[in-house]
């Protein structure tokens, strides 16, 4: 008997080898099907909402996004330190409409399922730990921060602010008015979330969530100078290459006059250096230049600065920044004060900044610092990636000088005393009816000028608080200043 | 290896609390230590009254046991508060401990009154008449005292407990099979006609053994409980198999399995639906009756991944009835593959530690009532575990000693109890009778002087 005893064993043996096969089937071959599957949202979501998703703290570890415990069946609220001010830097987390900015993107490390966290999950599950969401370090200076959005919003401005490490690429600060408050949208509170979301996406409202930093572009007008200048100087012009000096001159093959700022002549006499131009910011000189140089350089130069990247991630994805193409002669003479065929995000005039900062070299702008395990191990550190070498560093010094200048020539409150500020402001036209539409007011800067340490890029829409009359040294220089005296006082 | 197991029932207590509630209360400490009494107990009882018993099997009972313990009472705190049906969640694992120790006490008493197992051999009838009653019973009372619940009319109920009989009838008509076929062994090998090779025993040998069978199966089959069923059918062949190591008898009980499924399978609406369900859960989803349960088991499963949400962390309450025939999903999520295959594991030595007994017991109706039981015990996993995870039709049973019920806690505590009474009689000391003091050859008798009668 003891034959059929050791057979049935065996068979016995094979019953159980075919569920462990199966159950490996089903738990890890088809695992991610069945967790994916639209039936099993609940599931899911419950599982994600009630894990201890990690927290998200500045530069200097001051927390910017963390949970508190609930007694509710998610366990765990998201609370957003200063919601506002860090939303386009953040995002939000909503259960109800999902996430965006960082939230979204870095969700699998937040949340803990990434798979950097594996080893962690694994010890988790043997140590029967909760699992926890690891957390992100961002490059974000609060002070920087907190102070572009204060200048902004006192103010009531709606635009951006966007400041660099010249040096890394790491985004110092990041802003966009007006924000919204993620709080609102984190709420448990169904009808508190709807309310808050209807209100932010509302139709015709003036679109809080839209991260104008990443997702907007707007006509960079005379702060596109820099870029026609570092082109010419690459071709071989020196800053004292004499350029036309008219209040105005008509565009090619039409009868568009362009005129200086206030149909000024450019200085005193009939040309003016590229120097002067610049700091003047004069028209008719870098239009005439633009002319000279052509599309094709200045083209392969704006490329050079980051132009035309569509694939750009900081981890936001950044709307390309566009020069071109170029369709006819009058359309280029435009584009070398940064009109028609040109647009940016400011983030992307902030790398420009950032780049003649460092010498010519353009860093990848990045936000994310640091992943922190929930152990406090760090996982992984961003190490600033040079992008391309843009200009040669005389070029760059040629340009920091003349950028020196034009911050003397430009206008505009706060003033900073004791630091050398190289920048160039832009007052863009925009819209159908440019003379009737108040401008865009642009401010790019870096300091100090000898070693910079900050680049900053502040876009103004529609003019601010000066309407038709609004210039980019009174309206968005100030802002500039200011988060750059922020910053430099703090170190 | 007790204080081992102990020592992970508590672990895994503590970490269903610990997640499910955000604190721990000396309650814990009470559970583990009432936990850790009641099996040094049943440690006790085994000493002193089978004391070469397998020490392995024990400890793996009890594992179980504990490990479905935490599940119920992480399943009920789950459920706290919700209403199902109208009536509000009466926690299920505190009723589960009492009938653990019911089932202890059941189990110590075999252990003492049953002092050897061959005794058993001698009830076999009996045991086999009132199998076959209880597993009737159900399905002819009135339904008030017999109700039918989940479409399978299978307890009894007094007042505020229910028991299934058929829990019982299992191991009683097991009893009475292998009594029946170690008597008649002889003839089912010798006797009979021949039939396509095959040595048919003479039918009246046969009919009681076929009449058993046949009443058997088909009380399942009305009573509508395809697993138990299942499980019955797979007993009974594999007792034949080895009382008469004839593999045809598997190739014969093989093709009318298949012709009885696809009988059932035409005849009846529900296991028509259950094959479907089983070909594909999602197509049946939203359909009364359909796919749903065993959808959310697979999306448990697989939510749980690897190595699992972790105990307390996943969401198993989602599956409905996850506390009885879908407890091993709720363990497969919240444990993950690793968990549910160490699980498998633990069944695995349970039930071949006392296959081993069986083969080295010495008698036949030891052999055969302890693979019967072995196997018995890892064919239930198998069927339970199997349906829960797609590998074959979900037919309702329960996991033994993990899934909440009272019945099947006591009618498997009676199967180790058993087990251990076969193993302690396959591993004690041979009970060698006395040798008879030899008398030395005539030759080597030394004379005596034979005095001389006066």
């Amino acid at each position: 008997m003891n034959t059929p005893l050791r057979r049935v064993g065996i068979a016995m043996m094979v019953m159980i080898l075919l569920l462990m096969g199966n159950a490996t089937y089903v738990q890890v071959i088809k695992a991610d099907d069945y967790r994916k599957d639209d039936h099993n949202r609940q599931r899911v979501l419950l599982n994600e909402y009630s894990r201890e998703r990690g927290q998200i703290i500045a530069s200097d570890g001051t927390p910017i996004a963390n949970v508190k415990a609930t007694d509710d069946s998610y366990r765990y609220q998201r609370v957003y330190a200063n919601g506002p001010a860090y939303a386009p830097v953040t995002g939000y987390y909503s259960l109800t409409y999902g996430s965006g900015g960082v939230e979204r993107i870095e969700d699998d490390l937040l949340n803990g399922s990434d798979d950097r966290l594996f080893a962690r999950r694994l010890s988790d599950v043997i140590t029967g730990r909760d699992p926890k969401g690891a957390s992100l370090q961002l490059t974000v200076d609060p002070k920087v921060q907190q102070t572009a959005y204060d200048e902004m919003t006192t103010r009531g401005f709606t635009g951006s602010v966007v400041a660099l490490n010249p040096q890394t690429g790491a985004i110092l600060g990041m802003v966009s008015t007006p924000s919204y408050d993620p709080n609102r949208l984190a709420s448990h509170d169904g009808d508190e979330q709807e309310k808050a979301w209807q209100e932010y996406t509302a139709e015709g409202g003036d679109q809080p969530t839209l991260n104008r930093a990443v997702q907007a572009t707007y006509p960079p007008g005379s702060t596109w100078k820099v870029v026609v200048a570092a082109a010419a100087l690459e071709d071989g012009k020196t800053k004292d290459t004499q350029l036309t000096a008219a209040p105005t001159i008509t565009l090619p093959n039409t009868n568009t006059q362009l005129p200086n700022f206030n149909e000024t002549n450019c200085g005193s006499g009939s040309t003016a250096s590229m120097e002067e131009a610049l700091a003047r910011s004069c028209n008719t000189a870098f239009a005439e230049l633009a002319g000279e140089l052509g599309e094709q350089k200045l083209t392969k130069q704006a490329n050079k600065f980051g132009m035309n990247d569509k694939e750009l991630t900081v981890p936001q994805t950044v709307a390309a920044s566009t020069y071109g193409p170029v369709p006819d002669k009058a359309a280029l003479f435009q584009s070398g004060i940064g009109q028609r065929v040109v647009d940016m995000t400011p983030l992307e005039n902030a790398v420009i900044a950032g780049t003649i900062a460092n010498g010519g070299v353009r860093m990848k702008p990045y936000l994310v610092q640091k992943l922190i395990a929930p152990d406090l191990s760090v996982i992984d550190e961003t190490k600033p990636d040079e992008a391309e070498d843009a200009i040669s560093p005389q070029t760059a010094n040629t340009l920091r000088d003349m950028m020196l200048k034009s911050e003397t020539n430009t206008g505009g409150e706060g003033r900073l005393t004791g630091v050398n500020i190289a920048s160039k402001t832009g007052t863009a036209e925009h819209g159908v009816d440019p003379a009737a539409v108040p401008p865009h007011a642009w401010y790019i800067a870096f300091a100090p000028a000898e070693k910079p340490t900050i680049a900053v890029a502040v876009i103004v829409e529609n003019g601010g608080d000066r309407g038709l009359g609004a210039t980019g040294g009174k309206v968005a220089a100030p802002v500039g200043r200011a988060v750059i005296g922020a910053y430099l006082a703090g170190r | 290896m007790l204080g081992f197991a102990s020592a992970l029932v508590t672990a895994a207590l503590i970490l269903v609390e610990a997640n499910q509630e955000q604190e721990l209360t000396m309650q814990i400490v009470y559970y583990g230590l009432a936990y850790m009494a009641l099996f040094a107990v049943a440690h006790l009882a085994v000493r002193k009254w089978a004391p070469y018993a397998d020490p392995v099997i024990l400890p793996c009972v009890a594992l179980l046991n504990g490990l479905g313990l935490v599940m119920i009472h992480r399943i009920d705190l789950a459920n706290e508060g919700e209403v199902f049906a109208g009536e509000l969640y009466s926690a299920k694992a505190p009723k589960q401990v009492l009938w653990t120790a019911v089932a202890l006490i059941l189990f110590c008493l075999v252990l003492k009154f049953v002092s050897d197992h061959r005794t058993l051999a001698k009830y076999g009838y009996t045991a086999g008449l009132v199998g076959l009653v209880a597993l009737i019973l159900p399905g002819i009372l009135p339904s008030f005292i017999a109700p039918e619940i989940n479409g399978a009319k299978i307890w009894l109920t007094f007042g505020a407990f229910s028991i299934q009989p058929g829990e019982f009838a299992k191991i009683l008509l097991m009893v009475f099979f292998a009594a029946f076929l170690v008597s008649k062994r002889d003839l089912f090998t010798a006797a009979g006609r021949q039939f396509l090779g095959l040595d048919l025993p003479r039918a009246r040998d046969l009919g009681p053994l076929v009449a058993a069978w046949a009443v058997g199966v088909s009380i399942m089959v009305l009573q509508k409980d395809l697993g138990s069923s299942l499980l019955f059918f797979g007993i009974v062949l594999v007792l034949l198999y080895v009382a008469t190591e004839r593999a045809a008898w598997v190739v014969v009980g093989l093709v009318l399995f298949s012709g009885g499924a696809v009988v059932a399978w035409k005849l009846f609406n529900h296991v028509q639906q259950r094959v479907s369900n089983w070909l594909d859960p999602l197509a049946t989803y939203d359909l009364p009756g359909g796919g749903f349960q065993i959808a959310q088991s697979l999306f448990g499963l697989g939510t749980g991944g690897i190595f699992g949400a972790g105990l307390g962390a996943g969401r198993p309450d989602l599956i409905p009835e996850a506390n009885t025939d879908f407890i091993t999903s709720a363990i497969g999520e919240e444990l993950g593959f690793v968990g549910l295959s160490a699980m498998l594991l633990v069944y695995m030595v349970f039930s071949m530690r006392g296959l081993r007994s069986a083969i080295a017991v010495r008698d036949s109706f030891g052999k055969l009532l302890g693979g019967g039981l072995s196997f018995a015990l890892c064919f239930q996993v198998f069927i339970v575990v199997g349906g829960v995870t797609k590998l074959i039709p979900m037919t309702g049973i329960t996991a033994p000693f993990l899934s909440y019920g009272g019945s099947s806690l006591l009618a498997n505590y009676v199967l180790v109890a058993l087990l251990l009474r076969i193993s302690d009689a396959a591993r004690g000391p041979k009970v060698v009778p006395k040798p008879k003091p030899q008398q030395p050859a005539i030759a080597d008798q030394y004379t005596v002087m034979v005095e001389r009668p006066k």
